[in-house]
């Protein structure tokens, strides 16, 4: 592995000034599941590694205040999926955690660092897209925050600048009920990344979200507002034209080694269709009760 | 250029401080400095699990955490799991029943299921697979792993 210079630094401020000095040289290191092994391969040839696990502003945890709950930027998956705070208020988040990677990969990598690392196929993406998630980010002219639908701009590119950082990721208490699921397609059980992953959201005034990733450049949202979707009384018809405009989104790569583009949007029909009964029939149970 | 960093932890027991260069893995520590070599070096990007240790009693591969990094942790690997040169009553299922073909994979199976046991006491069969999923077995032994861990769950005589 190449040689750079290790910072830990121990504030926020530090970690601020730290990245601002050093720009597109300097690499964050959270988890470091996706940063070691370019570090290795010489794809990240940073002059320095800032890892910022021991920045305090960072390691809240998950915590709920005044109807939003806050998951410090240090977070790791296996943290998420545990969460009873988050299996109860975003379900589809919690089963979205619990399969990113291994139990190995889970304890390491981190929420914040795998929407910054803005792969297509990050599994967290849909289900922060469906519950409206907020990125709170830092730089040298204070903190912003940035709607997670902004957040990711292309593969591995994302809205902040070379010398913010993701403190914390937000997400608003649904005022009412909401059914939710995160479903994924791999070419494996277990370890592997997602050929389509997708998370579909129904609430209790008739909007239905969907977010994918996987089958395009970036993760995207798209919500229906007609009711049409969450209607049991809707024909099929009705709900696949529907449907039909929402996974217009996507454009899969002719070129990935995992899926092709026609067996991409085949199954993500499959699994919208899927994830769309299921949404309806958990908020008809009442679950993720607000 | 060769940075190096000071750092305190303790490996199987045992309380080291020493300097480690900042770009080592924690997989380079433990095999090439410590001489642990129980630990694989297999594909090292985080795939096949034979490199996994226990980190403050979590798994995790020890390709993909720097050295440094394991600062003020506890890190178990499979020369933890034996006392007084008895072996760990998961090491013994596995050899009982036979989970071990060529043994490249087993210790980071070892280590991976130790850490599940300890916070699954009494997991099922589907509970194990997913446990182990980032752990690869070229010989094929998933089946009798998972019957080794099972063997000495909470639940096994029940």
């Amino acid at each position: 592995m190449r040689m750079f210079a290790y910072e830990r630094p121990t504030s926020l401020a530090q970690a601020v000034a730290l990245l601002d000095a050093n720009r597109s040289d300097a690499r964050l290191l959270a988890g470091g599941t996706d940063l070691i092994i370019g570090l290795r391969d010489g794809s990240e040839r940073p002059h320095v590694v800032i890892d910022v696990k021991r920045v305090p502003e960072l390691c809240t945890g998950i915590r709920e205040d005044a109807a939003v709950v806050t998951i410090g930027a240090a977070t790791v998956m296996a943290e998420v999926a545990r969460s009873q705070l988050i299996r109860l208020r975003f379900p589809a988040l919690a089963e979205a955690a619990a399969v990113v990677g291994s139990a190995q990969i889970r304890n390491r990598a981190t929420l914040a660092g795998n929407i910054c690392n803005a792969s297509p196929a990050a599994d967290t993406a849909p289900p922060l897209l469906v519950y409206g998630a907020t990125v709170l980010a830092a730089g040298p002219g204070g903190t912003r925050r940035i709607p997670i639908a902004e957040f990711f701009v292309g593969a591995g590119v994302t809205a902040l600048a070379p010398n913010e950082l993701v403190v914390a990721i937000e997400l608003p208490v649904p005022r009412g009920r909401v059914g939710a699921v995160h479903l994924r397609r791999t070419r494996r059980r277990g370890h592997d990344l997602a050929s389509v992953t997708l998370c579909c959201g129904v609430d209790q005034s008739g909007q239905t979200r969907i977010a994918y990733g996987s089958v395009g450049p970036r993760p995207v949202l798209f919500t229906d507002d007609t009711g049409v979707l969450a209607s049991r009384d809707s024909s099929n018809e009705a709900k696949a034209e529907i449907l039909e405009k929402m996974f217009a989104g996507a454009s899969p790569s002719k070129r990935s080694m995992r899926a092709s583009p026609e067996y991409r949007l085949a199954m993500l029909r499959v699994l919208g269709s899927r994830a769309l009964q299921t949404a309806l029939d958990r908020l008809a149970e009442g679950r993720a009760d607000g | 250029m060769a940075e190096t960093l000071a750092i305190e932890f303790s490996v199987n027991g045992r309380r080291r401080t020493m300097d480690v260069p900042v770009n080592l893995t924690l997989l380079d520590l433990l095999r090439d400095t410590l001489g642990l070599t129980g630990t694989k070096l297999c594909c090292n990007v985080g795939e096949c699990g034979a490199c996994t240790v226990m980190v403050d009693g979590r798994a995790v591969d020890s390709c993909l955490m720097l050295a440094v990094e394991a600062d003020g942790t506890e890190i178990t690997t499979v020369e933890g799991l034996a006392v007084d040169g008895e072996m760990s009553p998961l090491q013994q299922a596995f050899l009982d029943k036979g989970a071990s073909q060529c043994g490249f994979c087993t210790p980071g199976q070892l280590m991976a299921a130790q850490a599940l046991l300890a916070e699954n006491p009494d997991p099922s069969a589907a509970d194990v697979q997913e446990g182990l999923s980032g752990n690869l077995c070229r010989c094929g032994c998933y089946y009798q792993i998972t019957e080794a861990v099972l063997s000495v769950a909470e639940g096994a005589h029940r």
